[in-house]
């Protein structure tokens, strides 16, 4: 998560993600837990996208966030 | 993570991309800011809350929502005093860690990466586009996503339904449906949406346990609930009292002055009508997401004609550019599973083109050596987090720390902004070190949230990650009491004297590892199977695929064009090539498993094939068995030789045989085996695949009359231009009711089928030269006996059951084993082939590890008191309890790696002879005495009842 090196010019990672909805997390996930690094970007100041903003989903009604 | 930045550029080729990313400014020091929300309380000035779509007011510096990742505020520049005219500056007096810098810039980053994932969503379709809707004028018109947070805990309303123009409830409320979508007009898509006919019905099933009483009606085309246990659910909203459906394009009159409600007028079979609703929500569609066509300009993409980023071809996940891939709605209008196994799909597919560099950057966290604790005396570490205000703003937090002090074996207490955060953290890594702690208790969130963060580091302080225990000061206490300060103080006391009574209680716990056999078991060679061997294979693993037929293909075989025209066969013998050429490939024709044993990591399988027994090792499993097609006992079909299937029809039409290219007449009738009690599920593909096969043959035999009687067109996404395609070029479609089903009887000529049109109640008779059933999909017959050998279930209709409908689309519940293509439930090629992506994607997070970690929380068998009675084993859900024989006869025994510590089965057994580690009975006892032993609590308070 941390983007200290970034920001210090040292910028090397495996794979850009660019989107932080469910999809974009969900790649971010899959990638780093098969062994690459990771820059996920958002254009909000949020990830979560627009499912952060559903209450709940459809067809088990399960919570959203 | 890079919050509030954007992708500008990318230069270089697949493996060596230099990305240009802009970072813009937040006007806050990302690292500084602790998200204590103090400036927010003190900014002046109220701006609309964009998360809550405007519906509520936020501030100008504010945390996007209350759950935001990072959990930091932003300045909105439009609105700050400070950065429009330099006045003001509140926040920047107030923080408290001068997180505020109103000078900053946007910065361009440069960074290089060796793939690209492209996951940017899409874009709720804008109604003010189409002034009729009355969206921004009419107050009581609102769109389904400002409903959604108007149903939601965190909404403007806190959860209760209250429409915009005076916060009554509403007692009547409209939905009107393909608001934006399957419109051919200036400013709508002529797409369906796909997801906007469940995601109402989701609201209207909510809108009803909000107020039972409440007046419900959608106004809807075709009902389009073609995903995975969506036809239950639409039956479900369907059947709820005062729900109507209504099959309608509804007109906004207007809105009422006097009582704020809103008028539509719609057409019914007794004529036109109009009736007054109290709020009415506009079921908006799925837009491409804003800025892409710039974005796909300067990155050197190819957009689909309707703005999004789906590519013309078999494979949905690459772009027109190599090394970048695509996943989620930016592909087009798709539900969240798609989302989520397009992205584990895109995943696998970085994978294949990165799997040389696989490992090289990241970088393994070295721990240091354990101190042993068990010999020493007890000494606790207590820190209280104050949470921002969150926990600080009801309970006196330094005094907490003075009471902790006083509590027995306690030698270190301290406060802190946030424990949680780098700084946070590093000093409890530091005081588990030098004051020589060897427990811990933090007061302050859920463990869900923070757990692995303060284990991590005590672990990097020396100690046992085991020994840190949390007391919920937030969730528990000051969050569900704010107004009771008083009483908030006492039990924040009582849960921290208990979680230190439990610290004391715990003991290290050890990891269990085992070691990941690197290859994988596919079954079934389709489609779907083999692309899923195809990407496990080209990122380095030994592939075992079966196939119980006599050759690959599966389905496929028999499908000879995609709706959107690709050549099935052509691409298939290609796959089938690619996979009986690849070295690491095994293909086992004929297959049949007998045995399965093991578990994530360790599998051992026994396949019978052409004679010989394999017995195969392997760390993963692939279920990609395929569903097949219904054989109907309706219509005449097996009686009559012009009555064919859809899959039969395709054939004829691909044989140019002579009975399609001179049939006069063709009739379709859908839903042949599909929404009914016997399969009360819609098979998805049947709708596309009619509309598929009508155009060709109005291509082959122009002169032919082809009738489709359906009893909804579900043509979702960009399939939704075929059908008007179709419709254009003279294909009559004509609905039927659930409970008029078309009537076939064998004529003087053809076959005679009659059909009543509801609406206008009109009875229709055809005469047909071919009539075709588009079946179902029904599941395999066999799908049981596989689902018993793997220890994986199957869903109410017979297909397997995935872990998480939405959220783990292509695991089991049972681990390391993943699932793909029609075996899911019924799918189009392109799915499937994303599908089987996404099951490579999900267990390379598997097969890249050299061993696996499991939990130190597990449960453990008292073998003495274990009487064999398998209770345990037939409560656990994760298949993680044998029963094994023993010179004392059979007796339980717990495969560690499976465990998940749910402790279900501690429950179920009679004898007490399985317990919980890190729960164990004596444990949560501790606890408990502490709260309410006053012996205990006589310990460390003095006579006049003060901490000593």
């Amino acid at each position: 998560m941390g983007t200290f090196g970034l920001l210090r010019g040292r910028a090397f990672y495996d794979v850009l993600v660019t989107g932080g909805g469910i999809s974009g997390v969900q790649a971010a996930l899959d990638l780093a837990n098969a062994g690459f690094k990771v820059l996920l970007v958002d254009r909000g100041p949020s990830i979560g996208g627009h499912m952060a903003q559903l209450d709940k989903t459809f067809p088990t009604n399960d919570c959203s966030i | 993570m890079l919050s509030y930045a954007e992708l500008e550029g990318l230069e270089g080729e697949a493996g060596n991309f230099t990305a240009k990313i802009l970072k813009k400014p937040r006007y806050v020091n990302e690292s500084r800011c602790t998200g204590c929300r103090n400036c927010v309380e003190k900014c002046p000035v109220e701006v609309p809350d964009v998360f809550n779509q405007s519906l509520s007011k936020n501030k100008a510096i504010h945390i996007y929502f209350s759950q935001a990742i990072p959990l930091i505020t932003y300045i909105d520049p439009n609105y700050c005093l400070y950065l429009k005219e330099k006045k003001c500056g509140i926040c920047a007096d107030i923080c408290k860690n001068q997180a505020i810098d109103f000078e900053q810039r946007p910065t361009l980053l440069e960074v290089k990466v060796g793939a690209v994932v492209l996951s940017l969503g899409f874009e709720p379709y804008d109604p003010r586009s189409r002034p009729e809707y009355g969206y921004g004028t009419i107050p009581n018109v609102i769109t389904s996503m400002d409903f959604e947070r108007i149903l939601s805990s965190t909404g403007p309303y806190e959860g209760e339904i209250r429409r915009p123009s005076d916060l009554k409830h509403p007692k009547k409320v409209a939905w009107i449906q393909c608001v934006g979508s399957r419109q051919v007009l200036e400013g709508g898509h002529s797409y369906c949406s796909s997801v906007c006919c469940t995601y109402t019905q989701k609201q209207v099933i909510l809108a009803k346990t909000h107020d039972p009483d409440m007046e419900c009606v959608v106004f809807h085309n075709d009902i389009r609930a073609f995903g995975k246990g969506f036809e239950r659910f639409y039956k479900r909203a369907l059947g709820l009292p005062k729900v109507r459906f209504i099959r309608a394009y509804p007109a906004i009159v207007g809105g009422d002055p006097l009582t704020g409600n809103v008028i539509l007028r719609y057409a019914t079979s007794e004529g036109v009508r109009e009736e007054s609703f109290d709020l009415v929500v506009l079921s908006v569609g799925l837009s491409a997401p804003l800025g892409l066509r710039g974005m796909a300009q300067r990155l050197g993409l190819e957009l689909h004609p309707h703005g999004f980023l789906r590519p013309w071809g078999f494979e949905l996940l690459e772009t027109s550019r190599p090394g970048i891939f695509v996943s989620g709605a930016a592909l087009g209008p798709m539900d969240i599973p798609e989302a989520v196994y397009t992205a584990s799909g895109a995943a696998s597919r970085c994978g294949v083109v990165l799997t040389y560099r696989r490992g090289k950057l990241t970088v393994p966290r070295v721990y240091p050596e354990e101190r042993k604790v068990q010999a020493e005396e007890p000494r606790v570490g207590v820190f209280v987090c104050h949470c921002g205000a969150n926990i600080g703003r009801v309970v006196n937090v330094p005094e907490l720390v003075r009471y902790a002090l006083g509590l027995p074996h306690v030698v270190y207490a301290e406060e802190d902004l946030f424990w949680c955060s780098t700084d946070g953290t590093k000093r409890i890594m530091e005081a588990v070190k030098e004051k020589g702690l060897n427990r811990v208790v933090v007061a302050a969130c859920t463990p869900k949230t923070h757990e692995p963060t303060f284990k991590d580091s005590i672990r990097m302080g020396g100690i046992n990650q085991y020994l840190v225990d949390m007391a919920n000061i937030r969730e528990h206490c000051t969050w569900v009491h704010p107004l009771e300060r008083e009483e908030a103080q006492r039990k924040a006391e009582d849960l921290i004297r208990m979680s230190l009574a439990r610290a004391l209680a715990l003991e290290p716990l050890q990891e269990y590892e085992i070691p990941v056999d690197k290859r994988v078991l596919v079954i079934g060679g389709g489609v779907a199977g083999m692309t899923c061997a195809l990407d496990l294979a080209e990122q380095g693993h030994e592939v075992w695929l079966l196939e119980r037929e006599a050759e690959l293909g599966g389905m496929a075989r028999r499908i000879h064009w995609t709706p959107d025209g690709l050549d099935v066969q052509v691409f298939l013998e290609e796959l089938i090539k690619k996979v009986n050429l690849h070295p690491l490939i095994h293909v086992l024709l004929g297959a049949k498993i007998v045995e399965a044993t093991g578990y994530m990591g360790n599998f051992l399988t026994k396949v019978r094939s052409n004679g010989f027994l394999y017995e195969i090792k392997h760390g993963v499993t692939v279920i990609a068995t395929g569903a097949e097609e219904y054989r109907p006992k309706e219509y005449l079909y097996g009686e009559d030789e012009r009555v064919l299937t859809g899959l039969e029809l395709e054939g004829l039409l691909w044989q140019r045989d002579p009975r399609v290219l001179e049939a006069k007449t063709v009739v379709m009738i859908q839903c042949v085996g599909s929404r009914n009690e016997e399969h009360n599920y819609c098979s998805r593909v049947c709708c596309g695949q009619s509309v598929k096969n009508a155009l060709k043959l109005k291509e082959l035999n122009p002169s032919c009359d082809v009738f489709v009687l359906y009893r909804d067109m579900r043509t979702y996404g960009f399939l939704e231009d075929l059908y008007r395609e179709a419709a254009q070029k003279g294909v009559i479609f004509i609905r039927y009711e659930e409970e008029k089903p078309p009537q076939v009887q064998k004529g003087a000529e053809g076959l005679k089928v009659l059909v009543e049109e509801p609406i206008l109640g009109s009875k229709v008779e055809l005469e047909a030269d071919l009539l075709v059933l588009a079946v179902a999909l029904v599941p395999r017959a066999d799908n049981p006996e596989l689902g018993q050998l793997f220890k994986v279930s199957l869903d109410e209709d017979g297909f397997f059951k995935e872990a998480h409908v939405k959220l783990r689309p292509v695991d089991f519940g049972t681990e390391g084993i993943y699932l793909c293509g029609t075996a899911h439930g019924p799918k189009y090629i392109q799915e499937a082939i994303a599908q089987a992506h996404a099951a490579a994607g999900r267990a390379m997070t598997v097969l890249s590890q050299d061993k696996l970690t499991s939990s130190g929380i597990v449960c453990e068998v008292k073998r003495e008191r274990c009487i064999g009675c398998g209770m345990c084993v037939e409560a656990c859900l994760y298949g993680a309890i044998t029963l094994e024989e023993t010179k004392q006869g059979k007796k339980a025994q717990v495969i560690p790696v499976l465990c998940k510590g749910c402790g279900l089965c501690n429950a179920k057994c009679p004898t007490g002879a399985i317990e919980l580690k890190h729960f164990r009975d004596r444990q949560i006892e501790a606890e408990i005495d502490a709260l309410v032993s006053l012996d205990f609590v006589k310990v460390f308070i003095n006579d006049e009842g003060k901490v000593a």
